[in-house]
Order: C-alpha cells, then sequence, then structure tokens
C-alpha cells in the first residue's frame, strides 16, 4: 500500500486530462487519466501524481460512525464491569 | 485534513481500544500480519501497538516493494546510469538502498552519474521532453498501486513519439506474495512462525479491488480485513479481523469501503492490462522466485521496454553476509534477532533494505521501536 | 516573518574573471554594488580588515557559509539568508551580534543585476537585525566552477554577564520550547524543487531572532539552550541536544505548532515536518518556572507569536528523542542518517 493522500479538485483540463486538487491551500497538478468524470468539488486519492479513485462521503460517514459505535460498546462494557466490581 | 484527521481522532482511538482488549480476552494470542509497509509505518508513527492489549501482536510482512526488489534489479538499474549514460528517473524511495558492495542511486549519483529523483511518471516524461539527445528511463516499481501511472506513461510516451523514453519495470503483486508466504515451511502449522489473519493493503486494493483475495482467504483459512492507511483504520480492522477468527469465519471483508470497492478501479486496471502482462517467475528479496508474482512490458510496447532496449550484463550480485532481511521479510524473523542490526547497520550504514525503506521493518525498530527492545532487555538481564 | 523581498537593479552584464583580478573592475564592482549598499563607518574605513571597538564581556564568534539553491526562493534569498543564519548563531550563544563579514565566491557568468538584488537584500537584512557589515571579500571562480554565488559570513558578538547558553546542560525536568511553527523554510524552497512543484502560499521563514532573544535573556539570563532548528529540522537539533546534555526528551505532538499547508504539503510528499528546515524560529531549552513567562515574551514579538511549550527533558540513558502522539501513543524521534527524501511508499 502506498502513500496517497485525499484531495479536493479545483479545477478540471479536459484536454490534457489533468486537474488541479487543493490540500489546506497547497494546490498541486495531477492526472485524472485512471478515473472517469473527475469533477470539481470531488475528493480524489492521489498517489505519485495521480488520482487513484475518488472516495465517498457516504462511505467515509458510515466508517466514522462504525468506529465511534465500536468506541461505544467500550463505554457500555467498562460500565457493565466497573459496576459488577 | 478532510478525510484525514478524523480517522486519527484520538478519542475514538481510546474507546477503540478499550473494545479490542475486551473481545481479545480469553486467553488466545492473536497475530496479524500487516503485509503493506505503509501499515507498518502507521503502526510505529503512531504508536499504535501502544493501544493494543498484550495478546494482539503484529507481524510484519514484505509489503514494501523497496524492501522486496532482488538487488541485482537495483543494480541493472545503476549500470542503466552508469555505463548506458541514461538519465536514470526514480522514486525517492529508491536512492538509497544499498546494491552489491553497498552500492546505491545516491552514491552512484555522486560518482557522476545522471541519476534524478522525481515524485511522478510525468516528471520523467517531461525530462524525455527537455532533454531529446539523452535516453531517459524510468525507473518503476511499486505494487499494484503504482502500476497504472507507469502504464499511462508509456502509452503517453507512444503518443507523443518520445523515442527516447524508456521504463525498466520492476512491479510486483501484492496476492500472489501472500500465498507464497502463506504456502512457506515457515507458516505451516506447527511451524517456527504465525499468522492468523491479514490487514489487506489499502491502496493496493483500490486499484484491484477486494475480489483477488477471497481466493486467497478461503484456500488458506484466513480471514482477510481491507484495512486504511490511518491509525483508526488499523484498530477498526484488527477489531473485524478478532470478531472473524472469534466467530470461525474466514473472509474477505473491506474496512476501507471510502475508497476501496469489490472491482476496484477498472479504468486503472484496463490501461495495464493493456500495456503490461505476467512474468512467469520473478525474485523477490527474501521470499526467492515467486510465480506469476510481477509484470513486464507487453511486446507490443516492446519499444519502451528499457531491459530490451539496453543491454544489461549479467551480474554476480551479492546479498550482505549476516543480513537477515530474507526471513524478515518473511516474517519469520525480528530486525533484533539480526546480528547486524544496531550495531554494524543502522540508517546511517544500512546493510539490507530493510533499514534504508522508511517502510522496512528494520528502519521502523530503529526509528520508532528500540528503546522498547532495549527496556526489554534491560528486564531480562536484571532477571 | 520577514518582508525582505529583494529590490530591483538597474545593473546589466555579469561578473567576469577581471571582477576577481584585484584590479581595477574589481574595485569598481566593490564600489558600485557593495560599498554603495552595505556603507557604513566601520566597513568605509577600507582596510583589508577592519578595526572595531567591542563592549566588555565574552566574545563569541560564529561563521557559516550558504550554498542554498534556488538562490531566490518565496520569502528570502541566499543574502538574507547568509546575513540572518550569522545573526542568529551569534544570538543563540547568548550574545549580542555586533559585527558581520561576508565573503562572496561568484562564478563567472552570473548577472549582475542578481547580485545586486541580493547585496540589496543583504543591508535590508543586516539593518534589521542591527548589525554591522564590518568588511568583506569576493573572489571569481571559472564558469562551472561554482552555483552561481556562495557566501560566507562570520559574526562576532558580545555575551552579557550572567547568560551562559549551551546545548550540552539540558537537565532533566527542564522544558522544551519553541518560538513558532515548524517546517515552512523547508517547505516553501520544496515548492520551487523541480519534479516536486506545488502552488503555495507558504514563505520561508528566514529572519534575525537576536531581538527577541535579547527580550528572552533580559527576563531570564540563565536560559540553558537556544538553538536555531535549520537543516534536519526540530528533530535533528533536539538529538543533537539530547546527545550533547545526556538526556532524553519526551515531546507532545498535539503542542507542536505547524501550518496546515505545511503539513498538507508533507503528506504530499511523505515527508514528517519534525526533519524539514527551518530559518526564523529557536528551540529554548529553561527551567520549569520560567517556561510560561518565555513563551510570553516570544508571543509578544512579531516572531514569536506562535511560540509554545513542546515537552519536556527526562533522563535516558539512550538518549533518545520520544514523542507522544497526538493519537495516544508514543514514538521515536530519531536523529536521521542524512537528508530526509520524499517517498511514494
Amino acid at each position: 500500500m502506498c502513500l496517497a493522500i485525499p484531495a479536493k479538485i479545483v479545477s478540471v483540463d479536459e484536454s490534457d486530462a489533468t486537474a488541479i486538487v487543493s490540500l489546506e491551500g497547497i494546490k498541486k497538478k495531477i492526472s485524472t487519466a485512471l478515473i472517469e468524470d473527475a469533477a470539481i468539488g470531488d475528493y480524489v486519492l492521489v498517489h505519485v501524481g495521480y488520482a487513484l479513485n475518488k472516495l465517498s462521503e457516504d462511505e467515509a460517514q458510515r466508517t466514522l460512525d462504525l468506529m465511534r459505535e465500536g468506541g461505544l460498546l467500550g463505554e457500555e462494557l467498562a460500565e457493565i464491569t466497573e459496576g459488577s466490581q | 485534513m478532510k478525510y484525514v484527521d478524523e480517522f486519527r481522532d484520538r478519542a475514538v482511538a481510546e474507546k477503540l481500544a478499550a473494545t479490542i482488549a475486551e473481545e481479545a480476552k480469553g486467553g488466545h494470542d492473536y497475530y496479524f500480519m500487516e503485509f503493506c509497509g505503509g501499515h507498518t509505518h502507521a503502526i510505529f508513527r503512531y504508536g499504535v501497538q501502544d493501544l493494543m492489549p498484550a495478546n494482539v501482536h503484529f507481524v510484519h510482512g514484505p509489503g514494501c516493494p523497496v524492501c522486496v526488489l532482488p538487488v541485482r534489479r537495483l543494480d541493472d538499474a545503476v549500470e542503466l546510469a552508469e555505463r548506458h549514460g541514461a538519465i536514470l528517473c526514480s522514486y525517492g524511495d529508491m536512492m538509497r538502498v544499498p546494491g552489491t558492495r553497498q552500492r546505491s542511486l545516491i552514491k552512484a549519483k555522486a560518482d557522476g552519474a545522471d541519476i534524478r529523483m522525481v515524485y511522478s511518471t510525468m516528471d520523467a516524461l517531461k525530462i524525455a521532453r527537455d532533454n531529446p539527445d539523452r535516453q531517459v528511463v524510468f525507473f518503476a516499481i511499486g505494487f499494484e498501486t503504482t502500476t497504472p501511472p507507469t502504464a499511462v506513461a508509456v502509452l503517453q510516451a507512444e503518443k507523443e513519439g518520445l523515442k527516447n523514453f524508456s521504463v525498466f519495470v520492476n512491479h510486483v503483486l501484492t496476492p500472489a506474495a501472500i500465498g507464497h508466504i502463506l504456502d512457506s515451511e515457515d507458516f505451516a502449522p506447527g511451524g517456527p512462525a504465525r499468522i492468523d489473519g491479514f490487514l489487506g493493503p489499502s491502496h493496493v486494493s483500490a486499484v484491484i479491488g477486494s475480489k483477488p483475495y477471497e481466493a486467497a482467504a478461503a484456500h488458506y483459512q484466513k480471514p482477510v480485513v481491507i484495512c486504511g492507511f490511518e491509525p483508526l483504520d488499523v484498530m477498526q480492522s484488527v477489531l473485524m479481523l478478532i470478531r472473524q477468527i472469534k466467530e470461525g469465519r474466514c473472509e474477505v471483508e473491506n474496512e476501507y469501503t471510502r475508497v476501496v470497492t469489490r472491482d476496484g478501479n477498472l479504468k486503472a486496471q484496463a490501461l495495464v492490462d493493456e500495456v503490461l502482462e505476467l512474468r512467469e517467475s520473478f525474485e523477490w528479496r527474501g521470499l526467492g522466485p515467486v510465480a506469476n508474482s510481477a509484470l513486464r512490458l507487453k511486446e507490443k510496447y516492446a519499444f519502451y521496454d528499457a531491459e530490451k532496449r539496453f543491454e544489461i550484463s549479467a551480474k554476480q550480485s551479492r546479498e550482505t553476509k549476516s543480513c537477515e532481511c530474507p526471513a524478515i521479510l518473511r516474517g519469520v524473523k525480528k530486525p533484533t534477532d539480526c546480528k547486524l542490526f544496531g550495531t554494524v547497520c543502522t540508517p546511517d550504514n544500512p546493510m539490507g533494505s530493510c533499514m534504508v525503506s522508511s517502510e522496512g521493518a528494520c528502519a521502523a525498530y530503529w526509528t520508532y521501536g528500540r528503546f522498547r527492545n532495549k527496556d526489554q532487555a534491560k528486564q531480562t538481564e536484571i532477571a | 516573518m520577514s518582508d525582505m523581498t529583494s529590490g530591483p537593479s538597474t545593473l546589466t552584464g555579469s561578473v567576469d574573471m577581471t571582477h576577481g583580478g584585484g584590479g581595477r573592475a574589481m574595485a569598481e564592482l566593490i564600489r558600485t554594488l557593495f560599498q554603495k549598499h552595505f556603507s557604513n563607518p566601520v566597513l568605509d574605513q577600507g582596510n583589508d580588515g577592519a578595526l572595531v571597538a567591542l563592549p566588555p564581556g565574552r566574545v563569541v564568534i560564529s561563521t557559516d557559509s550558504h550554498v542554498i539553491t534556488p538562490l531566490f526562493f518565496p520569502g528570502g534569498d541566499i543574502g538574507a539568508l547568509s546575513i540572518n543564519g550569522t545573526v542568529n548563531d551569534v544570538a543563540m550563544m547568548g550574545a549580542k551580534p555586533l559585527y558581520l563579514s561576508v565573503g562572496f565566491i561568484l562564478e563567472e557568468g552570473f548577472p549582475l543585476a542578481d547580485l545586486e538584488r541580493i547585496v540589496i537584500s543583504m543591508a535590508a537584512a543586516a539593518k534589521a537585525a542591527d548589525v554591522t557589515i564590518a568588511t568583506g571579500d569576493t573572489k571569481v571562480v571559472e564558469k562551472g566552477k561554482g552555483d552561481g554565488v556562495f557566501i560566507s559570513t562570520t559574526g562576532i558578538g558580545v555575551v552579557p554577564e550572567g547568560v551562559k547558553t549551551s546545548g550540552d546542560n539540558a537537565r532533566p525536568g527542564q522544558a522544551v520550547l519553541v518560538s513558532g511553527t515548524i517546517g515552512d523554510h523547508g517547505v516553501a524552497i520544496l515548492s520551487k524543487r523541480e519534479s516536486l512543484e506545488f502552488e503555495t502560499e507558504i514563505v520561508s521563514d528566514c529572519a534575525a531572532l537576536n531581538g527577541m532573544i535579547a527580550n528572552m535573556l533580559a527576563a531570564v539570563p540563565n536560559i540553558t539552550t537556544l538553538r536555531d532548528p535549520t537543516r534536519g529540522g526540530l528533530a535533528a537539533t533536539l538529538n543533537e541536544i539530547a546527545s550533547a546534555s545526556k538526556v532524553g526528551m519526551m515531546l507532545e505532538e498535539s503542542a507542536i505548532p505547524i501550518r496546515p499547508d505545511v503539513s498538507a504539503a508533507c503528506e504530499f510528499l511523505g515527508l514528517d515536518a519534525l526533519y524539514v528546515a527551518n530559518e526564523g524560529k529557536l528551540i529554548c531549552i529553561c527551567e520549569e518556572a520560567d517556561a510560561n513567562r518565555l513563551v510570553d515574551i516570544m508571543r509578544a514579538h512579531p516572531l514569536g507569536e506562535n511560540a509554545a511549550r513542546i515537552g519536556t527533558v527526562i533522563a535516558d540513558d539512550a538518549h533518545l528523542v520520544q514523542m507522544r502522539t497526538g493519537f495516544g501513543g508514543t514514538r521515536v524521534v530519531d536523529w536521521i542518517a542524512g537528508e530526509q527524501l520524499p517517498r511514494i511508499c
């Protein structure tokens, strides 16, 4: 697995299959040759100057919820364990 | 940073840690191999192991394309620059890896070879355009994540008629490596080492999808969880692996759903299929020859194949004696088991690839972990 | 933050071998370029060496050579760097920087307009730092034997009574402070480097810190250590100190100030900001009791607005610099061999 960072597309140039992505104010030109329908506002995973995939906002939220839920279970368990001591 | 910071949240980490500790109780030890070096790096960088209960262990795998590149191929790359006078373009990761007689790209550069570090294949193409009278070779390494950019570069070079551009292809494949490890004697039942489950690679899977691991999971009866790159992803994936084991399941689950789908990136896969094909066999440092584990350019694109364009000499390439990288890459030995670790072999003076690569187990141990081992060593001395 | 952009130049032509020959051409270059912008009573003495009077106290002397490329970068240039770098080194010893010497090695063919821009920048930096350029030297080398220009500067200062900062005296229990955001300079340089370029508003933090240091020492004369984390970044400097003092350190990752865009640039390239160079920041090690006061003093100064306490010196036989990560675990901040390189894995 290689180093890849999520960044937001802020402009698209279809003529040479490139886009400009932005991350906290840093802007970089990347290739969109590996993805379809790159659009402004899309979040993409950037690896060695290429957009590898788009990020799914819904799935990201769902994963976070799952993690937080996994945590809540821990909290409940702790209460139970402490309660029984 | 969006999609990054949320997955490094400390409060969620503490709660997840409690859940893992609770669910891992029961007297069993769990050994999970994080195949990819990027996960090794993340585990050490964030100190994830501190948040695990004592009976959950990480086994570091060979998923570092820098670490598994055979010495011979590195020597070949150096030769392309030195003997053939090509401009060799390389990713930063390879620059310090020692080849035979400790010769690295950075040392060859110091001796006058024209070796240039690039961030992207696009930079290499630009160098080719800017230097029409020179041969420009791109040193292509990496797993399935990094392969599509190489395919795009070859197609782009062909489109532009960049006749002075070629690629030295060393792309390797993940599922084949996983299978090879599990087939080895080391991990046979009763063997010296043990893996109960895999944290699957994040971005390799973004390209190839989660489907390719299904056969391996079923065949070897080991659960796989495709795991994201951030520390919370690692913890969530550990939890999912523990649950699979307790429930007797051996499935491929996807934790990294925000990026990975079952089919992966079909466009990228198609581009790779157009330009590259399987090699029958390829030698991996530490694993020896592995069948169907690497790629080369198709005959159709032979013009851009550096191995065909240049005569590369047969070599006596040698691993440093006593270097335990091979065993460490297989997860059978720890860096601290190597005689050279911390004595002759340090990041200042790396003897093998595991110490040079920022992903390598030895580098990670040295950089992030040796104080822990020192404490343990002290305990054993006193005891 | 430095506002030192080199001003425009009206000169045409380029450096040639006669400029280093010691004859009229060289004298003319000195007069129309160096003397024009650096002029002050000491320099204008015009002898081979400068006669200066030093106030009473222990004398500090420090030297540095500058070979950076690119010569001009966002937020500064090799000229400003050469002045500020040496001013800072003298000031880190607890001394008030007074005089500098500057030596130029010019490459044949280097544009005079660029040289003047650099010289104007140096004059401005010296003025901002309140130091006198006392004497200088110029040599010319054949084309191909230089990188445009190399600059060497040596600085002299005097240490007030009761002050003794050094790198080998840090003790367990002391506080580790930093004067502001890390990684700005290194990232600004990288953003202009071929094959890595990206668009950003990050500028180098190149600045002279002697004014802020004077304020700190006036309030707390017994500061233990002052050092600027230049090449190798915070990590290298803290490791040097830990090793020299035979102690360890425990840092808090969440306390280390870093700009979001610098952090993002590091993520893109696979760099760790702890190892990225700074040219206008300092590390301070002081007694626990003085920590809050020193942070306030730094924050009150324009160059210290993001100052923070980032850790504590601890006893450790292994002399490791460790860090509690924002995530909750602990890692070692190692002393790496050479320069950190961008990575893809």
